[in-house]
């Protein structure tokens, strides 16, 4: 659904985004992490055909970026990172341009159909200013849906939100996701990232690395397992390090920790060995980096 | 067209719900309709002029030829009066079009238009067309209103100057042309600018040679005469082909995008 190569930007000298190169499923809801600065925001005006790309090759819903210009604002919907609404205008007539300028046939009914799905139906009649924050955000949402594009780009959609108003944001992506569209996630928030996405790129300038949330994990840090024992984990190290599958072993208090590969095979034959060694276990656990460990490491490596 | 009235049909409920472009849109035609008729009654005369009006005004002579004086008098007013209006077309426009660019670069609602299908001449002419418009309609109504009024209150065969074919091409042709020269200087401007304001005071600029000409005119320095008009048409006509080509070569998203922040 989208597709880029060598993608890249350059703003008179310095490198916004460079050499990008990523594939994007149809259906897939693709998380875009990256600090502040790291070009997340410019990709995504790439990708809508808001500005030319520098070098490389884009293809978004089937249209190439620079050719088919046109037929890429008709198929993808974007939130802008800034609202954006016309905030002396009501709620109704903001979604009502825009329907027009989308050119949805059936105007009246998509901006009612819009209004009631994300709850402003009551308040149609007032001004967008008035609007709090996530209802701002609601509404830019429905202005990005109305034309039922297929791909559709989120620039950071729950920034600034409490945290009320960005489950409802977020139980909302969930439920387009439900429907297939195609998501294009930028964020900073992982917890985020990790819920609602099939797959997470790390982007600093460069792609970093691109893998679903716990095949990011595996990269970085292999499998884990923890043996919680009831006294010193120290006499059974050593045999432990010698079997051939376990790749590390560590031990701190009363716990070992060990990184393999296929615990799911190989963890019956190693509570059999320790509790024939005579280790008192207590519990058994997969070690979990939450992604936020992940990331900086990833990030903080540039 | 359907996309370019959706815009236009936007920026005048955006724009006019601001109760100063409002008032400036409103205000200015009606203060031009009513200066000459308030002189006019108040004197009883549209020119309260005496013997000495052709020694004080030496353009008076031309303009008048072999009219008696006192009919000469409310010529020379009625031209003076009538030139005001030309400052519509550049007022108006102005004014909406600083408004309408400005506000759309503080609610940062560029972005989100940008990424519809709407092509930027189409933005554009939207955007020019809601200025152009109201300033157009404004100009030639309240210039009927005014040549109304003057049929009550001047004398018939100065009345009469008031039909010329001169006023005709002043106010249907130059009115509008210096319309699009304004509201294409006036986006020019906006797009560079941050405060609304200065936009509107930098374009109002373009008053200037209107109100050098009403003024040269009234110390005898030139006649503006029907010569005088078709030329200034001309002269318009040229930089306005010229502006608007430019600017339509010059705008393309990622610069309406960027610049105009
Ligand atoms: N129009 C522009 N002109 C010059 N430089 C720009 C322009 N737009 C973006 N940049 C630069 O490109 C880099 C990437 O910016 P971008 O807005 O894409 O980052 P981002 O990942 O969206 O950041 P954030 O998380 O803060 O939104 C920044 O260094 C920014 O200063
Ligand atoms: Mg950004």
């Amino acid at each position: 659904m989208i597709k880029t190569i060598n993608l890249s930007k350059n703003f008179n000298g310095t490198t916004a985004v460079d050499r990008l190169t990523l594939e994007i499923n149809s259906g897939e809801v693709f998380g875009f992490l990256g600090p502040n600065g790291a070009g997340k925001t410019t990709t995504v005006r790439m990708l809508t055909s808001l500005i030319a790309p520098s070098a490389g090759t884009a293809e978004v819903a089937g249209f190439r970026v620079g050719e088919a210009d046109q037929q890429i604002r008709r198929h993808v919907g974007i939130l802008t990172e800034a609202p954006g609404l016309y905030e002396r205008l009501s709620a109704e007539r903001n979604l009502q341009i825009y329907a027009r300028l989308y050119e949805v046939p059936e105007v009246d009914g998509q901006v009612e159909r819009y209004l009631r799905l994300l709850g402003l139906w009551e308040r149609r009649k007032d001004a967008a200013g008035t609007f709090s924050k996530g209802m701002k955000q609601k509404l830019s949402i429905a202005r990005a849906l109305l034309h039922e594009p297929r791909v559709l780009f989120l620039d950071e959609p729950t920034a600034g939100l409490d945290p009320e108003a960005a489950k409802l944001v977020r139980d909302f992506v969930a439920e387009l996701r439900k429907q297939g569209r195609t998501i294009f996630l930028c964020t900073h928030n992982l917890d985020e990232a990790e819920r609602l996405c099939d797959r997470i790129a790390v982007f600093n300038q460069k792609l970093l690395s691109v893998d679903t949330p716990s095949g990011l994990r595996r990269q970085i840090y292999g499998r884990q397992i923890v043996f919680h024992l009831a006294d010193s984990p120290e006499p059974y190290v050593s045999a432990i390090a010698s079997l051939n599958y376990v790749k590390k072993v560590e031990a701190i208090d009363n716990k070992l920790l060990l990184s393999l590969d296929d615990p799911e095979r190989y963890n019956p034959d190693l509570i059999r060995q320790l509790v024939s060694a005579g280790a008192n276990i207590q519990f058994v656990g997969e070690l979990r980096h939450s992604l936020e460990d992940i990331y900086l490491q990833l990030v903080g490596h540039v | 067209m359907y996309k370019v009235q959706t815009i236009i049909l936007k920026e005048w409920s955006e724009v006019f719900k601001n109760r100063l472009v409002f008032f400036s849109v409103a205000f200015l035609p009606l203060l031009f309709i009513a200066l000459p008729v308030i002189t006019t009654l108040a004197t009883g005369d549209i020119g309260a002029g005496g013997p000495e009006f052709e020694e004080e005004f030496p353009a008076a002579d031309v303009l008048c030829q072999n009219l008696e004086a006192a009919v000469c008098v409310e010529v020379y007013f009625l031209n003076l009066y009538g030139f005001m209006f030309m400052i519509l077309p550049v007022a108006i426009p102005v004014t909406i079009a600083a408004y309408s660019i400005v506000g759309e670069k503080t609610t940062r609602s560029l972005e989100p238009l940008l990424a519809t299908p709407i092509t930027t001449t189409e933005l554009l002419a939207g955007k020019a067309l809601a200025a152009i418009i109201p300033a157009i309609a404004a100009t030639w109504i309240s210039f009927g209103i005014f040549v109304i009024a003057m049929y009550f209150l001047v004398s018939n065969t100065a009345f009469q100057y008031l039909l010329d074919p001169l006023w005709i091409l002043a106010i249907f042709v130059v009115g509008p042309l210096l319309t699009l020269l304004a509201v294409t200087i006036a986006i020019m401007i906006s797009s560079r600018v941050s405060d609304p304001r200065v936009a509107e005071q930098i374009s109002m600029l373009i008053i200037l040679p209107i109100v050098l000409g009403v003024v040269g005119q009234s110390v005898g320095l030139l006649l503006i005469d029907r010569q005088f008009v078709l030329l200034v048409a001309l002269v318009v006509l040229i930089i306005d082909v010229a502006l608007v080509y430019v600017g339509i070569q010059a705008f393309e998203r990622e610069t309406i995008l960027t610049r105009w922040k």
